[in-house]
């Protein structure tokens, strides 16, 4: 299978070990994945004003790339999903940003929505299967204990995003079973780590991060896994918790033997 | 003014029955001044100056649990987004700087973080 990928800003600079390893680990699973071309900043957080419409044109312009290559559009980035995801779903419901928004772009063919959006985590779970994954790991995590963090991009709104559930979410948990290690559950794993407040207020960034940290490593977690790297950042260097912290993708090389 | 933020947000905060998750569900709630129950009935209310000088506007992290959690589709996250973009459209209304920029760097923040603040922080 060959889908279009978006890496986004961060995996090109910060978070090389999500795109190396994401890109490593499905090419042992049989995946190619081809870099959008030409791809630009998703702009990290969706524009939630109902009137905004050069903030969106970014995720467009990577939605219909993938359209004429017709294949689904890949995401490893929790915010990239989010923003890319939402825009495609704008230019699906919504008449009036679907006008403005191709009136703009002047594209060959006008732009409705056509695109799949998956998550690599929705890529594993809905078209390989943990089960499928199972059979290809090489080198199962034994004895290790992970907490999954899910935060809030992939997750909510749970109306658009359609990840899973949003309450009880159970996709990294099934993925660290599938890898052969044992799934820490713990309250906080669908609370906010702080986001993009650690540019404004460390203090409120830090007290977040400490009490989802906290709340993993009482459950008896000995390391995290996140797909964002502003969850990384901030659970890492904003907490004064010391599980250690890694991206999803570094697991899955490391199971798959391409590490 | 109301209707502005009616027309920005997209959202009819007169749907609001006042239950009070979004509130409660809020992990900024303690730093805010105005909650984000109260921006409904103050939308409705016409009490718009307030929340443009509220401290609260800057405090979501856009986390959506108030989003996800509204029983009534009012979703203050919308109509806070409403009110910043409010202050961020007229000139001069930017809340980040990019002098601010450099003395806030250390090697480990990702490009992300600063792309998001100037989203949120700045037209």
């Amino acid at each position: 299978m060959t889908y279009s990928y978006f890496p986004g800003c961060t995996l090109k600079t910060k978070a090389k070990d999500l795109d190396d390893f994401g890109k490593k680990s499905a090419e042992a699973l049989g995946i190619t994945l081809e870099e959008v071309q030409d791809w630009q900043c998703c702009g990290a957080v969706y524009p939630l004003a109902a009137d905004e419409i050069a903030t969106k044109l970014s995720s467009v312009r990577a939605l219909a790339y993938a359209k004429e290559k017709s294949q689904p559009l890949v995401t490893i980035c929790s915010a990239c999903h989010h923003v890319i995801k939402r825009v495609n779903n704008d230019m699906q419901s919504k008449e009036d940003i679907r006008t403005r928004v191709n009136n703009y772009l002047g594209l060959d063919e006008a732009y409705n929505g056509e695109t799949e959006v998956i998550h690599y985590l929705e890529m594993l779970r809905d078209k390989i299967g943990f089960d499928e994954l199972k059979k290809k790991v090489v080198n199962p995590l034994k004895g290790r204990k992970i907490a999954a963090y899910y935060g809030c991009m992939l997750l909510r709104p749970n109306k658009e995003m359609q990840f899973d559930d949003p309450e009880n979410p159970t996709i990294m948990e099934d993925f660290i079973r599938a890898i052969g290690a044992e799934p820490i559950l713990y309250a906080f794993r669908n609370e906010c780590c702080g986001g993009y407040m650690t540019m404004n207020d460390k203090a409120l960034a830090s007290k977040m991060a400490d009490k989802v940290v906290n709340s993993a490593k009482i459950k008896g977690a000995g390391e995290i896994i996140t797909a964002c790297p502003l969850c990384l950042y901030n659970l890492k260097e904003n907490s004064k918790g010391d599980l250690p912290v890694y991206y999803f993708t570094e697991l899955l090389a490391e199971a798959l033997g391409v590490k | 003014m109301s209707e502005d933020i009616i027309a920005i947000s997209g959202i009819n905060p007169r749907q609001c029955m006042k239950c009070g998750k979004c509130s409660a569900t809020c992990p900024a709630f303690e730093e805010m001044d105005i909650h984000p129950h109260q921006f409904a009935s103050m939308v409705v209310e016409g009490r718009i100056d307030e929340l443009l000088a509220s401290e609260s506007i800057w405090k979501c992290l856009s986390c959506f649990a108030c989003v996800e959690r509204c029983p009534r589709s009012v979703e203050p996250a919308k109509l806070i987004e409403a009110v910043r973009v409010s202050v961020l459209r007229e000139r001069g209304g930017s809340f980040l700087s990019p002098d601010e920029i450099p003395a806030k760097l250390d090697p480990e923040l990702p490009s992300q973080a600063i792309a998001a603040a100037f989203r949120k922080y700045r037209k």
